[in-house]
Formats: structure tokens, C-alpha cells, sequence
């Protein structure tokens, strides 16, 4: 290719991407800032205090993980546990939101130390079963819900991480777990085991034991993956939508409202009677789903859409499980699949 | 290589970056209050070209019901030929649309999320619907920037 319609197609394939709130815009900040800004300050908080994410500015956290962890953690993400994978990101990338963060908190941090530490596991399992697990979960599996969360009552300030997550333990060392073991993170539920009254070789036990945690896999099947639930109606229009009403008010939710699909777009007496939505909640559920996860309103508030085309009546919802992947939350996986056969038992009830 | 070539091509590879590192989820956080964010929202989406068809108020029905919770928003948007042109020829798409972010506070600052519409590509593969995908996906991040850059300001 001659440099001139290199040019051309470079100056073309900069045009055609999207616009960008990228690197070159705002180079009053450092690169590891906007980085942050853009890809952790939602969840981890502008100055690292933590929100969906848990803090990463506390001064026992940053004095107890080298930077490699931190590295690590970005790339790899925690899968099922929300924290993103950060795979695309270059080294360089990395390397900077590395530097901002430890800006968060000027301490002395540990070099990456990966010697094994030698204990016994079945002694630590004991160990880990009377002191970690109320929070931790009985196979690592961490706390419930997400990091810090202001804006509803919870269980514990902080949650407690994912101890058998394959991002963790691929991120932490031996030497690590143990200092925060010895140490524990203050301003946060975590403390010293030392002070704890547990000694060294306890703690050496507990690391071995953690160190065989193992993440469970998931399989989903293609059903599980399908974008919607949709079931053919064998009776008309308004008759499906009364039918659907019933079965909703029979599963203990409440009916929001009825609504055609142009509702809020045109005027009532424009609106098109052949597509319209059934709006519900079970407030209850909604309250678990928001502690679970408080970006659930991504699936807010439960609805049925009732279409006629071409002769047919089609009932439809979301699945839930589908949109569901996009959370990195198997946590919420969970209470989506508890949905998804709630959404599957009215859909068949009101097209029986 | 030329210098001109060379600046291009970096200038390709910091536009891509952002564009590689997209994500399921599309977050943000304003350091401003509720009420300010949601009223910027709301008006960048009109800027975009965009109605805001109902504001759905979760934390009122909540609280109503006796639980505990912080303001939380769902704001629905869409263009009403594009929709009812999708939805006449897709119908399953009622059930994803149309388009919305949810809103809510974190003690003084406020949360945006939304799923990047371009994942509506691995759900919905017809030809016909990915440039309206791709336009949404690009709307919703111009969108996002716009209520950064108000907060940055
Ligand atoms: C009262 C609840 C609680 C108990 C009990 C508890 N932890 Fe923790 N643990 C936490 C929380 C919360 C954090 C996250 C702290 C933070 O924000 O940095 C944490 C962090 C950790 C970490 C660091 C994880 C990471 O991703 O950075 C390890 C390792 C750990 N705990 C192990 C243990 C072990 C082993 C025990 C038992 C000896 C234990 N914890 C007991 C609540 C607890
Ligand atoms: C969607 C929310 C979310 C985003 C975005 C996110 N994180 Fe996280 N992060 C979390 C959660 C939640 C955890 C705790 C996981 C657990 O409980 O097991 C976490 C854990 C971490 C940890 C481990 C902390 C510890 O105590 O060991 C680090 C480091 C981290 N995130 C850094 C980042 C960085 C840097 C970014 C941006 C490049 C980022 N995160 C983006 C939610 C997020």
C-alpha cells in the first residue's frame, strides 16, 4: 500500500470510530487518572473510598499488596464476583492506574514476594471454619451483595470478598494473604487475627487451607442464553392481556400499570393498541434483587409485552439470566434465575 | 514512515483504546447530587435526539412498601418511528425497549448504568438491526461523556 491511501484509510477508520471521551481529549489529567476515572471510579469511588467496589485507598490494603497483585486483579478481573476483567488493557495502562491508585494513599508497600508458605490444610480448615467463614462463606465463596453501600441497610459496611475466586487467587501471594492475616485492613470488618488470638502456625494452616479453595464452574445452556421468553397466545389481544394480569396478581406480584408500547411518545388517542406493556413488581424481591446487586435497575420493573402481528398474539419478557451476564455477578445469577421461572410459570399460565 | 502517517496512526490507536476497552456495562459516577444529575441526564438525552418517555420512581414504590432505600430512577428514552418501525418488524425487541439508565444516589454523588446496546448484537444477530445498535451504543457513550464533562466543569 503507498503511504498516501495508508493515510486515507487511517483518516477514514479514525473518523468512523465512535467519538471517544479517550486519552487525547483530557490530557490535563494523567493517563492513570482518566483511566481510573472512566473504568473504576463508578464502582471503587473517585478517591478509592469504594461504592459497588470495596475501598482501595485504605492504608492497611495498600501496605499489605504489591503492585503485581493490583496489576494482576485489573487484568484478570474476578469472574462472577462483578469486578470486571480488564483484559484489553495494555501493561503500560495498567501500569498507570497502578500509579493513581497507590497515590490514593502514600504508604510503603511489600515487593511481590511469591515464596509458598508451608501449613497444614486440614488443621486451617478448622481454623477458617470458626473464624472466616460467617463472613467469607464456607467455600470462600465471599460475602453477599456488593462492596460499600450507602444507600440501603445491609448486613456488613464492607463485604467480604471472594476467597475462592480464580482472579484472587491468581493475583494473591502466600506472603499476602498471611499480612493481611496478621495485620487486618482497619476501617473495614477485617482485623488482626494475631490480636485475634490465633498464632503464626494457625494462620500458616489457614493460608494452605484458603489456597485449595477452588471456584465452581458455571454451565449455561443455549436456553439459558436465550435473549427473551416469548409464548404464543391462543387468545385475542385484550383477553391475553386480562389473562396475564391474573397470573401476575396470582404470583404475589403487585400490577404497576398497562401501558401501550408509544405510551410517552404520542398522544393517547395516537397510541397503537397492538403492542402494549404489563408493568409489575414484587416488592420484596425488588429489595433483595438491590442488595444483591443495586444496579438492577437494568431489569426494572418486571414487565410483559403483549404484541399482535400478523394474525398472532405473542407474549414476551426478558430472561433475566441472559441480561444477567452482563453483571459479572453470580450472586445475581441467582435471584435470575429465581425470575426467570417466575416470568416462564406466569407466561404459560396466561397462555394456557 | 512519514510523520504524519506516525501521528495518525497514534491517534487511531488512543481513539481505539477506548473503544476496545468497552464494557458490558456502561458506568458512571457524578459527583453531583441527585437531583442535578438527573436533570442533566435528562436534558443531554434530549440533546441526543432523544424523548424521555417515563422516569419509572423505584425508591418511592419501596419506600411506600416499607423498605429502606436512596432515590433510584429508571429513565426510558427512545425515538418513536425508529421503535415502532424496530418493533413492528421485531417484536421481541418490546421486551428490551426502549432504551433506558438507571439512576441513583450514593450518598452525595449519583450512579449512572446501562448495558451497552451493542450487546443487543449477540442477542438479536439480523443484519438490519446492527447499525441501529451501533448508533445506539455511540449515542449512549456520548450521552455518558456529556454528564462527565458537566461534572468535570
Ligand atoms: C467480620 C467479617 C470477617 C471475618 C470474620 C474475616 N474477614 Fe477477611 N475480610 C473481610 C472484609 C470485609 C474484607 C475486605 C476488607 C477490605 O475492604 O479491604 C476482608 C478481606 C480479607 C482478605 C483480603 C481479600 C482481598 O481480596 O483483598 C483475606 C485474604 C481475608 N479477608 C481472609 C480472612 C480469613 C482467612 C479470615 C479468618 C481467619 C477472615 N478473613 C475473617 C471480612 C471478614
Ligand atoms: C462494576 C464494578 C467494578 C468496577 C468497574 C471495578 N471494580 Fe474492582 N472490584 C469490584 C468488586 C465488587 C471487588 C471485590 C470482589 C469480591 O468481593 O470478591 C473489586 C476488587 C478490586 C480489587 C481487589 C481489592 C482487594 O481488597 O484486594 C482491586 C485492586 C480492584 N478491584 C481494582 C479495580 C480497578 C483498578 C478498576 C478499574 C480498572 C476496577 N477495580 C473496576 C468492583 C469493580
Amino acid at each position: 500500500m503507498k503511504a498516501k491511501s495508508l493515510f486515507a484509510h487511517l483518516f477514514a477508520l479514525l473518523l468512523l470510530l465512535p467519538f471517544s471521551s479517550g486519552h487525547a481529549a483530557e490530557s490535563a489529567k494523567s493517563v492513570g487518572e482518566q483511566l481510573y476515572t472512566q473504568h473504576c471510579a463508578a464502582c471503587h469511588g473517585t478517591d478509592g473510598d469504594g461504592g459497588v467496589g470495596i475501598p482501595l485507598a485504605l492504608t492497611d490494603f495498600q501496605a499489605s499488596v504489591s503492585d503485581n497483585y493490583l496489576a494482576k486483579t485489573i487484568k484478570l478481573g474476578r469472574p462472577g464476583r462483578i469486578m470486571p476483567a480488564f483484559a484489553t488493557f495494555t501493561d503500560q495502562e495498567i501500569a498507570a492506574i497502578v500509579k493513581h491508585i497507590r497515590g490514593f494513599s502514600n504508604v510503603a508497600y511489600p515487593k511481590d514476594n511469591r515464596t509458598p508458605i508451608k501449613g497444614n490444610p486440614t488443621l486451617g480448615k478448622k481454623v477458617y471454619e470458626q473464624n472466616c467463614a460467617s463472613c467469607h462463606g464456607q467455600n470462600g465463596e465471599g460475602g453477599s451483595g456488593t462492596g460499600v453501600t450507602f444507600s440501603r441497610p445491609r448486613h456488613l459496611p464492607i463485604i467480604a470478598p471472594a476467597l475462592n475466586n480464580s482472579g484472587f487467587q491468581a493475583a494473591i501471594s502466600d506472603e499476602m494473604i498471611k499480612h493481611t492475616l496478621m495485620k487486618g485492613r482497619k476501617g473495614t470488618p477485617m482485623t488482626s487475627f494475631l490480636k485475634n488470638g490465633l498464632n503464626e502456625k494457625d494462620l500458616d494452616n489457614v493460608v494452605a487451607y484458603i489456597r485449595q479453595f477452588k471456584q465452581q464452574e458455571q454451565t449455561l445452556t443455549a436456553e439459558d442464553l436465550a435473549p427473551t421468553l416469548t409464548y404464543e397466545s391462543p387468545y385475542g389481544l385484550q383477553e391475553t392481556i386480562d389473562s396475564i394480569k391474573r397470573a401476575v396478581l396470582g404470583k404475589n406480584f403487585r400490577l404497576i400499570r398497562v401501558q401501550t408500547f408509544d405510551d410517552g411518545y404520542v398522544a393517547k388517542d395516537k397510541q397503537q393498541a397492538n403492542k402494549s406493556i404489563i408493568y409489575f413488581c414484587n416488592f420484596e424481591f425488588l429489595n433483595r434483587a438491590l442488595n444483591i446487586d443495586p444496579r438492577v435497575g437494568m431489569f426494572l420493573p418486571c414487565r410483559i409485552t403483549v404484541v399482535e402481528s400478523k394474525g398472532k398474539v405473542l407474549v414476551m419478557a426478558i430472561n433475566p439470566l441472559r441480561l444477567s451476564r452482563l453483571f459479572n455477578n453470580n450472586e445475581l445469577d441467582k435471584a435470575c434465575i429465581e425470575m426467570r421461572d417466575l416470568y416462564i410459570e406466569i407466561l404459560e399460565e396466561a397462555t394456557l | 514512515m512519514n510523520r504524519i502517517i506516525k501521528i495518525t496512526l497514534l491517534l487511531v490507536l488512543l481513539a481505539m483504546s477506548s473503544f476496545l476497552h468497552a464494557e458490558d456495562l456502561m458506568m458512571l459516577r457524578s459527583t453531583q447530587p441527585f437531583p442535578e444529575t438527573m436533570s442533566n441526564l435528562q436534558n443531554i438525552i434530549k440533546q441526543h435526539g432523544y424523548v424521555v418517555s417515563r422516569v419509572q420512581r423505584v425508591d418511592i414504590g419501596l419506600t411506600k412498601m416499607g423498605y429502606k432505600t436512596d432515590k433510584y430512577r429508571v429513565v426510558f428514552f427512545g425515538k418513536h418511528e425508529e421503535l415502532q418501525k424496530l418493533t413492528n418488524k421485531y417484536p421481541e425487541l418490546t421486551a428490551y425497549l426502549p432504551l433506558k439508565i438507571a439512576i441513583f444516589s450514593e450518598n452525595t454523588e449519583t450512579l449512572l448504568v446501562t448495558g451497552d446496546p451493542l450487546k443487543f448484537a449477540e442477542m438479536f444477530p439480523d443484519k438490519e438491526l446492527q447499525k441501529h445498535f451501533k448508533q445506539w451504543s455511540k449515542d449512549m457513550t456520548a450521552i455518558f461523556h456529556d454528564v462527565r464533562k458537566i461534572d468535570e466543569d
